[in-house]
């Protein structure tokens, strides 16, 4: 229902959702970018990045230690899964390249199954930051609340690392033009691993600071993945910005269309998609020549 | 003269040779021609003769291990699997339930496939249609989720194969999409509407503000109207928002928020499985639960557990078995203690349903004598009372329902359980009959026997 409170509610959850969107997507964009690997695993890697925090968390009853061994773990999968099987697949086609991270995909949310079961986990908010938080017209979680200043910093660490750091740069002239680089004399299969391995933490950030808002269960990053394309495709393949801007939309899209009629709120999203390839086919900041 | 006693049998030396050439027919005449022979009077049908014709008998089962339902699925299968055990071995309480039964169904084993439905009735049909093909399957079962129980509803009918439906909570799986191949054992949202409405009356009072959460497919859709239509009818109550939200949603943020500004008094979640867990976990961090009360219309298994942090704490729900009624019923307590033996935990209501499913196949069966699909149907419409885990139930003839009560079950606070699986109180067994619509209410046509 559109009413005044509910309306300031809905957009400022919209930027709550985006901005996980956002980080989960950035990811995404800029393994693909660098390495043109459309990488279907990302939302099995956000689900993993997930469940090692939760066996952190269990084990030392942090949620501290939970987020960094998350974060850690899933950049280890990250260079293991790019050195062992990824890198075999840069010179073929992309169909390949889907199928592979599709089956990897399955075979993570399965191991996952296999020693956490189908039922779902979870892993509480640090208690310092349960509870809910009035912000005048409306309450809101306050765990939710502290979720979009988290995000904001990795979003802001993630972009000085790309915009600030030579390494930064080296990526963002990959992504461009990946053969230059090469051609440059730097290793760029090197640079590569580290794409990789920066994707899969961030995913693996998001799913361990996002998993005391949901419950964890092993398919829990198939939705998210679809999103996440969305994302990339508003915002722009390869496009940090992009996608950064491309997770807010996408959040408030649901967010907002939810007020009126929660039913179209993912159809509302894929309109906005489709309107956005028609009028800016490279999405809204990405260039031609990088997809 | 002497005349024989004439013998009205013949002679004994004819009779001798006429025995032995019978004897010797029969033994001669292969065991597929002699099938043949007894079917004559049937034509076959669906998988019958060839389903039934061997030692064994196979039976489809499609449950949800993966996706949003996974945990009933995987609940609901163990159910299965112990009366498939119980019916080979002539257990005591499938005896108690079905007393014709001595080992297997009409001395055939019982044998059965799984396969992941994932809650898609798409994928439930392709593996069904499988299981008919390759397997001769004799019967079909399965489903934690209503759009597949109306999807294996049609093809029932259409293959003539029989089909149980599992959990299933629609009205129109024996309402308007109801089959002559079909039977449901479980509570529907009418009958949890018409049991839990009069206790949330009584409990919240009259002409209050409801919210519902509401699935969007044929299970939510109609529960969350059962519920409505008591309320608002009968009590004055108004809806000031209905949410619906596709299966599996990732986050409720927006749903909640919107009931959050909504007015409402009475949060009534008719979301299920893992859907459910997470609503409710989230209204709790949007500060709802602490405004409004909740309500849960149609209970879905391990919801306490699941949701941790006492949620269920007072609220109300509508189930169809709580594992307490072992107090109240003897059968109750046989099946939870083999259940429990087997598997180590209490059951809920997903395994229970799926339990009594085969068990009063198995006396439909026994009692029609054949495994004739018509005559089976027949058997199930005869409307005999029998035995179960909930007491004396029948199947409407008219729609495939089973009578049975329904039972509401208050969430116990942490403190007052007195085992770790104690997490509801049962308040009250409501009467089935009383709960349900007229049998023609949904527009059920049931279709034909051939």
């Amino acid at each position: 229902m559109v009413t005044w409170p509910n309306f300031v509610s809905q957009l400022f959850n919209g930027l709550a959702l985006g901005a996980l969107l956002a980080l989960i997507s950035s990811g995404l964009t800029i393994i693909y970018g660098t390495l043109g690997v459309l990488n279907l695993a990302h939302g099995a890697m956000f689900m993993l990045g997930g469940y090692a925090g939760y066996v952190a968390y269990e084990t030392s009853g942090s949620f501290v230690v939970a987020v960094v061994a998350g974060t850690l773990f899933l950049l280890v999968v990250g260079v293991v899964m790019e050195r062992v099987i990824i890198r075999h697949f840069y010179g073929r086609p992309h169909a390949d390249q889907l199928l592979v991270t599709f089956g990897l995909s399955i075979c993570f949310v399965e191991i996952v199954r296999f020693f956490f079961s189908s039922l779902s986990k979870s892993v509480p908010a640090p208690s310092s930051l349960s509870g809910i938080t009035s912000l005048g017209v409306m309450f809101y979680p306050t765990y939710r609340l502290a979720v979009v200043g988290i995000v904001a910093v990795a979003l802001l660490a993630l972009f000085l690392v790309l915009y600030r750091t030579r390494l930064g740069m080296i990526v963002r002239a990959g992504i461009e033009d990946s053969v230059m680089v090469d051609s440059l004399g730097i290793d760029v299969y090197r640079v590569f691993m580290v794409v990789f391995g920066i994707g899969a933490m961030a995913a693996g950030f998001a799913g361990i600071v996002n998993a005391p808002v949901v419950s964890l269960t092993p398919d829990m990053g198939e939705a998210i993945l679809v999103q996440t394309f969305v994302v990339v495709v508003i915002g722009g393949v390869g496009s940090f910005p992009g996608a950064v801007i491309g997770g807010l939309i996408a959040g408030e899209i649901i967010s907002l269309t939810s007020m009126v009629d929660p039913g179209y709120a993912y159809v509302m999203l894929f309109a906005a998609m489709t309107l956005v390839l028609m009028v800016r086919p490279h999405g809204l900041l990405g260039a031609p020549g990088r997809e | 003269m002497e005349h024989r006693k004439s013998d009205p049998r013949g002679s004994g030396r004819r009779r001798f040779i006429r025995a032995g050439i019978g004897v010797a027919g029969g033994l001669a005449l292969p065991a597929g021609l002699a099938t043949r022979a007894f079917a004559a009077d049937h034509p076959p049908i669906g998988t019958w003769p060839a389903g039934a014709s061997g030692d064994s008998v196979f039976i489809g089962i499609t449950v949800p291990r993966t996706g949003t339902y996974a945990v009933q699925g995987e609940d609901e299968l163990k159910g299965y699997e112990l009366a498939v055990e119980h019916i080979n071995a002539g257990h005591p309480l499938i005896r108690a339930i079905s007393p014709r039964t001595k080992k297997g169904v009409l001395g055939k084993t019982v044998k059965y496939g799984v396969a992941d439905s994932a809650a898609k009735p798409n994928t439930a049909v392709q593996a069904e249609q499988r299981f008919i093909t390759e397997n001769k399957a004799v019967l079909m079962t399965g489903s934690t989720s209503s759009a597949v129980a109306v999807a294996l509803n049609k093809l029932a009918q259409r293959e003539k194969v029989l089909y149980l439906a599992g959990i299933s909570g629609s009205n129109d799986t024996t309402g308007k999409d109801c089959v002559r191949y079909g039977f449901r054992q479980c509570f529907y949202g009418q009958t949890a509407a018409a049991a839990i409405g009069p206790i949330v009356v009584k409990t919240f009072g009259k002409n209050r503000k409801a919210a519902y959460l509401t699935p969007d497919y044929t299970y939510g859709h109609t529960v969350t109207k059962s519920m409505s239509d008591y309320l608002n009818g009968n009590a004055g109550w108004t809806t000031v928002t209905d949410q619906v939200a596709p299966l599996g949603a990732p986050d409720y943020s927006s749903y909640l928020l919107n009931i959050a500004n909504s007015g409402a008094e009475v949060l009534l979640n008719v979301n299920w499985g893992h859907d459910a867990v997470l609503s409710t976990q989230q209204a709790k961090q949007f500060g709802l639960l602490d405004k409004m009360k909740l309500v849960i219309p149609y209970q879905t298994p391990f919801l306490a557990r699941d949701a941790g942090g006492n949620l269920l704490a007072g609220v109300y729900a509508a189930t169809d078995f709580w594992w307490t009624l072992e107090d109240k019923y003897p059968l109750a307590k046989m099946f939870v203690d083999a259940f429990e033996m087997k598997y180590g935990y209490k059951p809920e209501w997903g395994a229970n349903n799926a339990y009594m499913e085969f068990a009063l196949w198995a006396e439909a069966v026994e009692n029609a004598g054949t495994f004739y699909p018509p005559d089976v149907i027949k058997s199930y419409e005869a409307g005999r009372k029998i035995q179960s885990t909930v007491g004396e139930v029948y199947f409407r003839k008219e729609d495939h329902q089973l009578v049975r009560p329904v039972i509401i079950v208050r969430g116990k606070q942490q403190s007052d359980m007195k085992n770790k699986e104690d997490f509801y109180d049962v308040v009250e067994i409501v009467p089935g009959l009383p709960l349900m619509q007229k049998p023609d209410a949904f527009g059920c046509t049931l279709g034909d026997y051939a």
